[in-house]
């Protein structure tokens, strides 16, 4: 709490913060990009693949194919799940480039230039990270993409079936829960890490114990967070 | 001038600063001595605002440190220029970004004006054709150099050198220590430098506060440094195997 206050203190000059968060954005979002959606092509791929095989009865619909990929891509998979691998990806950056900076006296030296370094360091990272649901909106349409390439040039089921499947018994609320999540992993994302590396003491060593520690407790907070509000949420 | 009034610092119940009382001077290099864990760098951190003392004043041409509130020590940083013992250059900004820094956050110059004060503030140093280098392409020395250009940039009205040429060849150390004093008589700043280094305090000590223990045990020139009698001091400045030489030279009437 005490950092997140000083994180709004004494603001960095407009035109520097404005640089700032574009340059987050392009690191943070844009450049986790590329692996989330190689990730998410391939489990989308992946979920079709297993749902298809688990359909012994021919009673069940191929649509279900469809269906199933939908549901566990755009509830779970997307944003929770890509939220734990974006804790390793830019938990661990951000732990690090910070963590360094305190090492290395960086931080120090804003301070003493009368700069609050909560507010260089951590507000644009909190910015950024509010343009994390327009990462995963993409990562859903991957993801649904890669369900339907594995399906239809899988043999797995008819362009028809799937997409009949991804149609069925939609539910607005449920996309709208999503980002809700995705929006609340977002700044756990920006603040745990950062938190971890602008208050770790020691050296090089520390660093990497604290980007670890960061790791493990930005999952612990999305997975203890994703039960709470999906029982909100949804229940 | 900075003076400071019987500042005391303790961390987890030890008393690390017990009651430092000094001055430093403006247009001068004021050097502030003493062994490792003497309590130089917490007395240089208390100095800066960067920790709170326990006790004690600390006045900024009249102005205590301790009294103001955030938005005039903020101002008052921006009055002082700081030189880290290890540069302290951000890592991801180029040599002139670095320097430009100061210039960026706190004027109103533009993009021309600021590369112009950069360039005459690294020809200052004798560093030019490096502004697109990364911190990490350039040796030890430039980067304390690259750092002295980025602390004094905006002119500051106080400098102040954490150990500014440890980690340095003599001739590299000299010239650092050359350019900050004649950076201090050129633009009147109040510079304080931490230092171990009994070359440095030959060179460049106008001024001298010898800590021991977190305590003031001696003070004043780099004149007077060499003839003192206190025991604390001469065992400090006689510990280095020259200068014990020079001492028995000087005794022996050479």
């Amino acid at each position: 709490m005490i950092m997140l206050s000083g994180i709004f203190r004494r603001p960095t000059k407009a035109i520097v913060l404005k640089e700032l968060i574009f340059k987050e954005i392009d690191d943070l979002i844009i450049g986790s990009l590329g692996i989330t959606a190689f990730i998410s092509l391939f489990m989308g791929a992946v979920v079709a693949l297993q749902t298809a095989l688990n359909l012994d009865n021919p009673w069940v619909p191929k649509s279900l194919i469809g269906f199933a990929t939908r549901q566990s891509i755009i509830l779970e998979f997307a944003p929770t799940f890509i939220s734990v691998i974006m804790a390793g990806k830019i938990g661990s950056y951000i732990t690090s480039s910070i963590g360094s900076m305190r090492v290395t006296e960086q931080i120090d030296a804003l301070e003493v230039m009368g700069i609050n370094p909560l507010n260089y360091l951590i507000f644009p990272k909190i910015i950024a990270l509010l343009f994390y649901p327009f990462l995963i909106a993409i990562i859903m349409f991957v993801g649904i993409g890669g369900g339907y390439l594995a399906s239809v040039y899988g043999g797995l089921a008819s362009a028809e079936d799937f997409t009949t499947g991804l149609q069925e018994t939609f539910i607005p609320w449920q996309i709208a829960y999503a980002f809700i999540k995705t929006m609340f992993f977002g700044i756990l994302l920006a603040t745990i890490p950062s938190y971890h590396g602008y208050y770790m003491e020691g050296g090089a060593l520390e660093v990497g114990k604290a980007s670890t520690t960061s790791f493990v407790w930005t999952c612990v907070a999305i997975i203890i967070s994703n039960y709470i509000l999906t029982q909100l949420l949804l229940s | 001038m900075i003076q400071v009034n019987d500042l005391r610092k303790s961390f987890n119940g030890e008393e690390i600063l017990k009651g430092i009382t000094a001055t430093f001077h403006k247009g001068k290099t004021n050097m502030i001595i003493g062994a490792s864990g003497s309590g130089k760098s917490v007395f240089l951190k208390n100095m800066l605002g960067l920790f709170d003392p326990d006790d004690g004043e600390i006045i900024y041409e009249g102005e205590t440190l301790n009294e103001m509130d955030i938005a005039r020590k903020s101002n008052l940083r921006k009055e002082m220029g700081m030189l880290f013992q290890h540069s302290a250059l951000f890592d991801s900004l180029s040599v002139e970004e670095n320097i430009m820094f100061p210039l960026r956050m706190f004027t109103t110059m533009n993009l021309n004006e600021r590369l112009d004060r950069t360039n005459e503030i690294l020809d200052r140093v004798n560093l030019v054709n490096l502004n697109k280098k990364m911190p990490s392409d350039i040796s030890g020395g430039q980067q304390k150099r690259v750092a002295l250009a980025r602390a004094v940039v905006n002119r500051p009205r106080f400098l102040f050198c954490d150990e500014p040429n440890s980690g340095l060849d003599p001739n590299t150390a000299t010239v650092i220590d050359n350019l900050i004093q004649e950076i201090t008589h050129e633009n009147n700043i109040t510079t304080v430098i931490i230092s171990h280094d009994m070359n440095s305090v030959m060179e460049i000590g106008e001024t001298i506060v010898f800590l021991k223990d977190g305590k003031l045990a001696w003070k004043g020139t780099n004149m007077e440094i060499f003839k003192t009698d206190n025991e604390v001091v001469t065992d400090f400045v006689y510990s280095s195997n020259l200068f014990k030489k020079v001492r028995i030279a000087q005794n022996e009437g050479f």
